[in-house]
């Protein structure tokens, strides 16, 4: 176990650098010279040539890249180019807002979409399965733009359920009257295509002969689905949710940016519209970094759920 | 060499009447599975009006006076009838400035006798200015006010007016109160602007789906076919893509690409979204490089791109059809997103994800049907497409069943 683990970290060494590797290419040669986005306008040579050297431009490439490696390694990203606070700093007062909305929406969507496919697996091919399985699909097409901007003007604007958008300094008050509206916008959004494809894993296991037998020796049908079915339907479910964490984090930006919460995502959006590289530049790789944690994450909870499961 | 599906009998083989029989591609058995799947055929029609339109619409033949006023400010669709309170106010708003800024009509030649035609032609995109000016003014759009919009394209046009000098005189004529789907801030046509719209969000996915999809199966065969330092160089670059969310990725390269344009969004979303294909289509060419008509191929001394594009490729281009199908969707859908945004098309071109970003302040002032018109015209598309995508993929593969794309 303790073995794998450093194996499978010591493996993404070469991916790591493939990520510092590609960020720094985009940023600091396709990029072009950061020293004119940052002067602006009103901007002489003397000016250009200060700010290059504070940054390093005029240095060459690969002591801009050790530089960039330096960076990563001591997690100091330098500050932002609009706010001139620091990256650090930034990233970690965004981080609570953002967990604030993805947990509990995270929680809600697993546990929802994985009774309400269950439920629908159960009576396959009824009538309820393919009105359910039609409504997820015109679901699913519709853009979440669209469901933004109408849950934003029906439940805020118009029924003045929710605040149309904001967020508080309490911790409560920002879960429950700031996070609700997004959280149900989330789950709407969500619910469909989990829904659509953990249908499929369920009826994947629905015909297996261990459910024929478990029927067989009289356990209810609750715990044939519930125990049953659910938990060796389980590991392409958790593949599917590790997937989709680091990327979570980020497709709640639209939401964060229309609901004014200021976490990860809005920060990603404002620092491209501003040109703020270090922004996105330190997101990026550290959701590359989480992005490997969970998958290594993933393949250490298939073990605990499934002992059937051999590390190589 | 190729696969063929030998045609039913040529004349000589028709003389000689031995009973052959051909059976049939995989290509005549996938279309005879398609047809009889009457959800994917009635999806094939709906996606294919959506492209002919795009044809029609690209070539100039349908919707391509979408940026003229033909109605009132906000007109209201016709099915609802004319709105006195929404329309006037807007328009009487407009008129004294262009009045004000006076002088001979010579400019313009549209046929409707227009007075903003000049403010119109510039604020469609030759002058960069009042277009951005606009974009600003929907950003700000979170005001309650219903005329701060109105009053900041009013000022840009009129300062741009007066400094060509040459607006029109107000030969006022009436325009119309109503139009089908309604009308938007300037009363265009809604539905022309959708037409136009999907114009670019399908040409835009399609597009970047073929360059994804090009590049993941070419990537994907070298790895695949090859093996070795090969296959471990493209899987190293296949987990350092993968690694970062698509979303993050696209939005790095938007950041770093300053030039927006059509052009610019499809590299992007091709350029970042190769490695779904890739995966796949290595996999099937690790499968088939063994195969033993491979072996044969190899015997009678067929190159390896020969090999591999030749013979190997007709055997998995099932694979990349049904990639390109899922992609397109990912893509029209990224799209509208990213042009929301404003990282997407630029200010004078129209999308369904800028049709979006208008629709959300006109919604504050209860004019619904923007967002209903391009909101419905993209659902309807994309459901079409997710389930011929679907129909297509249990035609051609019915291995592959359950893998949802992106």
């Amino acid at each position: 176990m303790t073995a794998y683990i450093i194996r499978r970290l010591w493996q993404m060494i070469p991916t790591m650098l493939g990520v510092i590797l590609l960020v720094f290419v985009l940023f600091n040669w396709v990029g072009g010279d950061p020293a004119y986005v940052l002067a602006g306008k009103i901007s002489n040579q003397e000016q250009i040539d200060n700010i290059r050297r504070q940054l390093g431009v005029d240095q060459p490439m690969w002591v801009q890249l050790w530089i960039f490696i330096k960076q990563v390694l001591t997690a100091d990203f330098g500050a932002s180019w609009s706010t001139n606070e620091k990256v650090g700093h930034i990233l970690a007062t965004r981080l609570g807002p953002s967990l604030t909305v993805l947990v509990p929406l995270l929680i809600l969507e697993t546990l929802f979409a994985i009774a309400l496919s269950l439920a629908v697996a159960y009576v396959r091919g009824s009538l309820t399965d393919r009105v359910v399985m039609i409504v997820c699909t015109v679901g699913l097409s519709i853009s979440i733009l669209v469901y933004i901007i109408v849950f934003q003007y029906f439940f805020a604007y118009k029924l003045g359920w929710f605040p149309v958008q904001g967020w508080g300094n309490g911790f409560v008050e920002n879960l429950f009257v700031y996070s609700a509206l997004p959280i149900l916008i989330g789950l709407t959004v969500s619910i469909a295509p989990s829904l659509r494809l953990y249908r499929t894993f369920f009826l994947d296991e629905i015909n297996q002969d261990y459910v024929r037998t478990a029927r067989a020796k009289g356990l209810s049908e609750n715990r044939i689905m519930w125990v049953h079915v659910l938990r060796n339907a389980s590991i392409p479910i958790i593949t599917n949710l590790m997937s989709s964490l680091p990327g979570l984090l980020l497709g709640s930006f639209l939401i964060e940016r229309f609901f004014s919460i200021p976490g990860i995502g809005r920060e990603v959006i404002l620092a491209v519209e501003r040109s703020d590289f270090p922004v996105i530049k330190a997101i990026t790789v550290y959701v590359a970094f989480a992005t490997m944690a969970t998958n290594l994450l993933a393949d250490l909870m298939y073990k605990a759920v499934d002992p059937r499961v051999q590390f190589k | 060499m190729t696969t063929t599906t030998a045609a039913p009998g040529t004349p000589a083989a028709g003389a000689h009447a031995v009973p052959h029989t051909v059976s049939p591609g995989l290509w005549a058995l996938g279309w005879k599975r398609l047809k009889s799947d009457h959800v994917g055929m009635v999806s094939l029609a709906i996606v294919a009006a959506f492209i002919v339109m795009m044809i029609l619409s690209g070539v100039g033949l349908v919707a391509g006076d979408w940026s003229k006023e033909l109605g009132v400010n906000y007109a209201p669709p016709s099915f609802i009838g004319a709105d006195i309170e929404g329309g006037t106010p807007a328009a009487a708003g407009v008129a004294p400035g262009a009045t004000a800024a006076g002088g001979p009509a010579s400019s313009y030649q549209s046929s409707v006798v227009d007075p903003l035609a000049d403010v119109l032609a510039e604020l469609r995109g030759e002058a960069k200015p009042a277009a951005a000016a606009e974009a600003d003014a929907a950003d700000a759009g979170k005001s309650v006010d219903p005329l701060a919009d109105v009053m900041a394209d009013i000022k840009a046009g009129a300062a741009k007016a007066a400094a060509s000098g040459g607006a029109p005189a107000a030969a006022v004529e009436a325009r119309a109160p109503t139009l089908l789907l309604g009308g938007d801030k300037w009363g265009r046509d809604v539905l022309k602007k959708t037409i136009k719209g999907s114009q670019t969000s399908i040409f835009v996915g399609l597009a970047a789906a073929a360059v994804a999809v090009f590049l993941g199966t070419l990537f994907g065969a070298l790895a695949g076919y090859y093996g070795n330092w090969v296959d471990d160089l493209f899987n190293w670059f296949y987990a350092v893509f993968s690694s970062i969310p698509y979303l993050l990725l696209i939005l790095a390269v938007a950041a770093v690409l300053q030039q927006k344009g059509i052009l610019t969004i499809v590299l992007i979303l091709g350029l970042t979204g190769w490695t779904g294909t890739f995966r796949l289509i290595r996999g099937e060419y690790l499968k088939h490089k063994a195969r033993e008509y491979v072996q044969a191929a190899d015997a009678i001394g067929a190159s390896h791109a020969r090999r591999m594009f030749v013979h190997i490729f007709p055997n998995v281009s099932h694979v990349v059809l049904v990639q390109l199908s899922i992609y397109a969707v990912g893509f029209i859908k990224a799209e509208v997103i990213l042009s929301f945004l404003g990282f997407g098309v630029p200010v004078d071109v129209v999308s369904w994800g800028s049709m979006l970003n208008e629709a959300q302040n006109e919604l504050i002032l209860g004019k619904w049907w923007q967002l209903a018109a391009a909101g419905t015209a993209m659902a309807l598309l994309v459901t079409a497409f997710s389930l011929f995508t679907d129909a297509l993929r249990d035609a051609l593969d019915p291995k592959l069943k359950g893998r949802a794309g992106m």
